[in-house]
């Protein structure tokens, strides 16, 4: 028996003594630390996890491994005849967690509601400035404009009336800045002077309850007995072990020190394949990887222009290359995982003699561009110098002279934005609530031109479908309009969509019930250990 | 001795000034705006950007925002993170006991293995087993931290699973923070198998962090003793008799350690340095990933901060080390 087998089933011996016999405790290596436990203040997918997802919960929620909005803390909800108030009916009986620190008085109302938005909303609520407050996703949501005024209808029912119809209303409310805090806690906390606590000690009513957070190092949850889903969670206790290089946490899945790891080494993922006891569950994530010309600028400022570069560019060898097959090619500017993917578009063809022939037909001969690769790794991107290098490569086929820059970070952002910048830039997107609003509004409407449409592409007859989509109050009719705009896309070409990533999960085999969520999202309510 | 000790002190001031100009200066002349790299891909309106530019203070003067930082440290407030909103101080303090439990482990370890090894090699000089301690230390020397970490885990984890990939202690025992350091909680925590527990989770990290001082330690140690080794009382000592474990360990090892402690001294700024990769790899949660970290996340009270109480630890243990070359060697306090 080696010293570490030799230490760990004491160890575990020792546990399953102490405790209930068949206690469940699931490891999960996360990737790194939560910036804060207030899921309304941060916008990264590891604070989601780990306040969010684990403790908190909404109105509505995405059902797991789908972007389908499912009833959550609300049983229902209706929409008026004008589009502009929801109302939402709110389960009865709804427990909030029972912790060391607070231990409920009444079941979940209005109040709370009421409460978890104002305070973002609300300037002057105490809890707006508590932790140097920066509610990112609210504003980027428009709440502010958006929310006319939130009205208490009775104990469990909550009307939210809207200045405009906003469609995507209902999704945004499934994200984790809509997380449901108890008022009955805030309140606790506001009486003990202490308003910062609420980032720092969550208390939801989500699957599970917070137990303790050492920075840097480990992150402890038990079950919430009184969870408004029947007979869950499964787990009894749930550990976020920090680890934040992606080999060290292949090594400690493989040795069993934990059970589900996010965001392999896309190069190790054949070995984890054939690994005894490991298996790898993959999904396409909601996402897609992109190259905005600048539409403002001649010669991009011609379809034929864009759609000849798009033809020159050998996206499967990208593929190939850069996501090391862990990707597909986007024809469409929203994945095919999402409604309304309109599967009909046809892709521009690799075809580099037909491009040249096209340029030259528009008078483009001598081009030289400049080519914008990000300074860091993203989901939709892993190696964007590599990938730049590749399509300089493809262009000066058909006699196009690409020059590759690059600035750090925060200035690639700020200076893609702006209407009169130089060249073409290598971007993507994550998608937030899996509506395309969030994709096709977000990163190609006119009021986006000097913002996130890298493209600075204001193009009325787009403009106007995805406008109006905005309005319509079923998902059929929506998805007609979107559909039709993609078609517009295709021809206009303001984009060369390059690919959508893939997602990896590897975990041990003795974990049941695990979906890869397309949001990117690390849920374990319907996990369990199998052993 | 007193006049020795206040000139020392006297050249901190100056020394720390310029330290904290420079961990001011340093990230300001960085590329990147932290509140853009704060909303990412998914931007911000003007407004709002002018709005946090004004709470975070970025709105005034580069002078005012020195001047505003200078009187914060002189009241002993490094400021607060943007990221987690919690006094630098309060973070700090909670990550430095676990720093210092692997740094101390780590230095012990080099301490051991180095000074006999410089010993042996410098008595043994130009044998077989001098050239076999000597290219081994300039192996260790020249080792990516990096590199070496993972292939130590692969190896003794993955392979032949006699130590735990990471962290400080099996996540199964749970027992709160007493004193931050490991190995002092887990022996007062009372519950079995967490000490065993806590030593398995340090081999690895201190064999890792251990490795570049021991390599310099084991050097520095061969090169003084063959010189002190060559002095006229090392030929009178042997001349007289005694044997060569009492000239090589009592006679010169003594006087050869002078030089040897101030490569020891030098070496906490190494360990800091390398401290930041090894917590990096092995989830241990001291103050070296947690500047790695920051500086992914643009959190300029963090690494401003961070950087100032680095700089100040290896000065004051430089301080010491001064002071104890002093008690050392007593020729030093005259001049």
């Amino acid at each position: 028996m080696t010293l570490h087998t030799f230490l760990t089933t004491s160890a575990l011996a020792l546990s399953m003594a102490s405790a209930a016999a068949a206690q469940q405790t699931l490891v999960y290596c996360s990737e790194g630390s939560p910036e804060g436990f207030d899921p309304a203040l941060y916008t990264s997918g590891t604070t989601f996890d780990a306040a969010g997802q684990a403790v908190y919960a909404r109105l509505v929620e995405f059902k797991t491994g789908t972007t389908e909005v499912v009833p959550g803390l609300a049983e229902s909800y209706d929409i008026s005849e004008d589009g502009k108030t929801y109302t939402f009916h709110l389960r009865p009986g709804t427990k909030f967690q029972t912790t060391d620190f607070f231990t409920p008085t009444r079941d979940l109302n209005a109040d709370d509601v009421i409460f978890s938005f104002m305070r973002q909303l609300d300037p002057e609520n105490p809890f707006h400035n508590a932790s140097g407050g920066t509610f990112e996703y609210f504003n980027a949501m428009s709440m502010p404009e958006l929310i006319e005024n939130i009205e208490k209808v009775d104990d469990l029912t909550v009307a939210f009336h809207l200045t405009r119809p906003e469609a995507p209303f209902i999704a945004n409310m499934a994200m984790d800045f809509a997380s449901i805090m108890s008022k009955e806690y805030a309140d606790q906390l506001l009486e003990a002077g202490r308003p910062d606590m609420l980032n720092q000690q969550p208390l939801g009513a989500g699957p599970f309850a917070f137990v303790a957070y050492q920075k840097d190092a480990v992150i402890r949850y038990r079950k919430h007995e009184g969870f408004y889903r029947e007979g869950l969670p499964k787990l009894d206790n749930l550990i976020f072990a920090i680890t934040p290089d992606a080999s060290v946490r292949y090594q400690k899945l493989k040795a069993g020190e934990c059970h589900v790891m996010p965001f392999p080494n896309p190069a190790d993922i054949e070995e984890m394949k054939s690994e005894d006891g490991i298996v790898v569950e993959e999904q396409e994530g909601l996402n897609v990887g992109y190259m905005a010309y600048n539409t403002q600028q001649p010669p991009f400022d011609n379809p034929k222009v864009r759609k000849a570069l798009n033809m020159a560019m050998d996206k499967q060898a990208i593929i190939d290359v850069v996501f090391q097959g862990a990707g597909e090619i986007a024809k469409n500017p929203i994945p095919p995982t999402m409604w309304s993917y309109n599967d009909a578009v046809e892709d521009d063809p690799y075809d580099p003699e037909a491009a040249k022939a096209m340029l030259e037909a528009e008078g483009v001969t001598d081009l030289s561009m400049k080519l914008w690769a990000m300074p860091v790794q993203r989901p939709y991107n892993p190696n964007a110098r590599r990938m730049a290098e590749m399509m300089q490569a493809d262009f000066e086929k058909v006699g196009v002279n690409a020059e590759i820059v690059s600035y750090e970070w925060g200035e690639y952002l700020d200076r893609s934005k702006e209407v009169d910048r130089d060249g073409a830039v290598l971007l993507g997107w994550t998608g937030d609530n899996g509506d395309p609003d969030n994709f096709l509004a977000t990163l190609l409407s006119c009021d986006g031109v000097g913002g996130a449409n890298r493209s600075q592409w204001c193009y009325e007859p787009f403009e106007e479908l995805i406008q109006k989509a905005k309005t319509l109050p079923t998902q059929a009719e929506r998805a007609k309009l979107y559909e039709e705009a993609q078609v517009i896309f295709k021809e206009q070409a303001p984009w060369a969509t390059i690919a959508h990533s893939k997602v990896f999960m590897p975990m041990r085999e003795e974990v049941k019930g695990y979906k890869v969520h397309p949001l990117g999202l690390h849920i374990f309510t319907e996990v369990s250990l199998d052993k | 001795m007193f006049r020795f000790f206040l000139t020392r002190l006297l050249t901190f001031v100056p020394t720390f000034v310029g330290v904290t100009l420079i961990s001011f200066a340093f990230i300001r002349v960085l590329p990147g705006d932290p509140i853009i790299v704060m909303a990412g891909e998914r931007g911000m309106s003007e407004a709002r950007y002018q709005e946090l530019r004004e709470q975070f203070g970025f709105d005034q003067p580069v002078l005012v925002q020195f001047w505003d930082y200078l009187t914060g440290i002189l009241h002993g407030d490094l400021g607060m993170s943007y990221v987690t909103k919690k006094p630098v101080w309060d973070e700090f303090f909670a990550l430095f006991p676990a720093t210092v439990e692997l740094s101390l482990c780590a230095i012990v370890l080099a301490i051991c293995l180095g000074l006999p090894a410089g010993v042996i090699a410098a008595v043994n000089r130009g044998k077989f087993f001098d050239r076999a301690l000597m290219s081994t230390a300039l192996v260790g020397y020249s080792m990516p931290i990096f590199w070496w970490a993972l292939l130590l885990i692969i190896v003794f984890s993955g392979t032949l699973g006699w130590t735990p990939v990471s962290g400080r202690i099996d996540l199964l025992y749970y027992f709160p923070d007493a004193t931050g350091f490991m190995l002092i909680d887990s022996l007062m925590s009372g519950q079995k198998g967490a000490f065993a527990s806590a030593i398995s989770h340090l081999i690895l990290p201190s064999i890792v962090l251990a490795t570049i001082p021991l390599a310099v330690i084991a050097r520095q140690t061969r090169s003084a003793m063959l010189e002190v080794l060559g002095e006229d009382y090392i030929r009178t000592a042997r001349a007289k008799g005694l044997s060569p474990m009492r000239v090589s360990g009592l006679h010169a090892l003594r006087n050869a350690l002078i030089p040897v402690v101030t490569v020891i001294g030098l070496s906490v700024g190494v360990l800091l340095a390398g401290a930041i990769l090894t917590e990096t790899i092995f989830s241990w949660p001291g103050i070296g990933k947690w500047m790695v970290d920051s500086i992914y996340r643009r959190d300029y009270p963090v690494v401003q901060g961070g950087l100032l109480l680095i700089a100040g630890m290896v000065m004051i243990v430089n301080l010491i080390v001064d002071l104890l070359y002093g008690v050392i060697n007593p020729k030093i306090r005259k001049r």
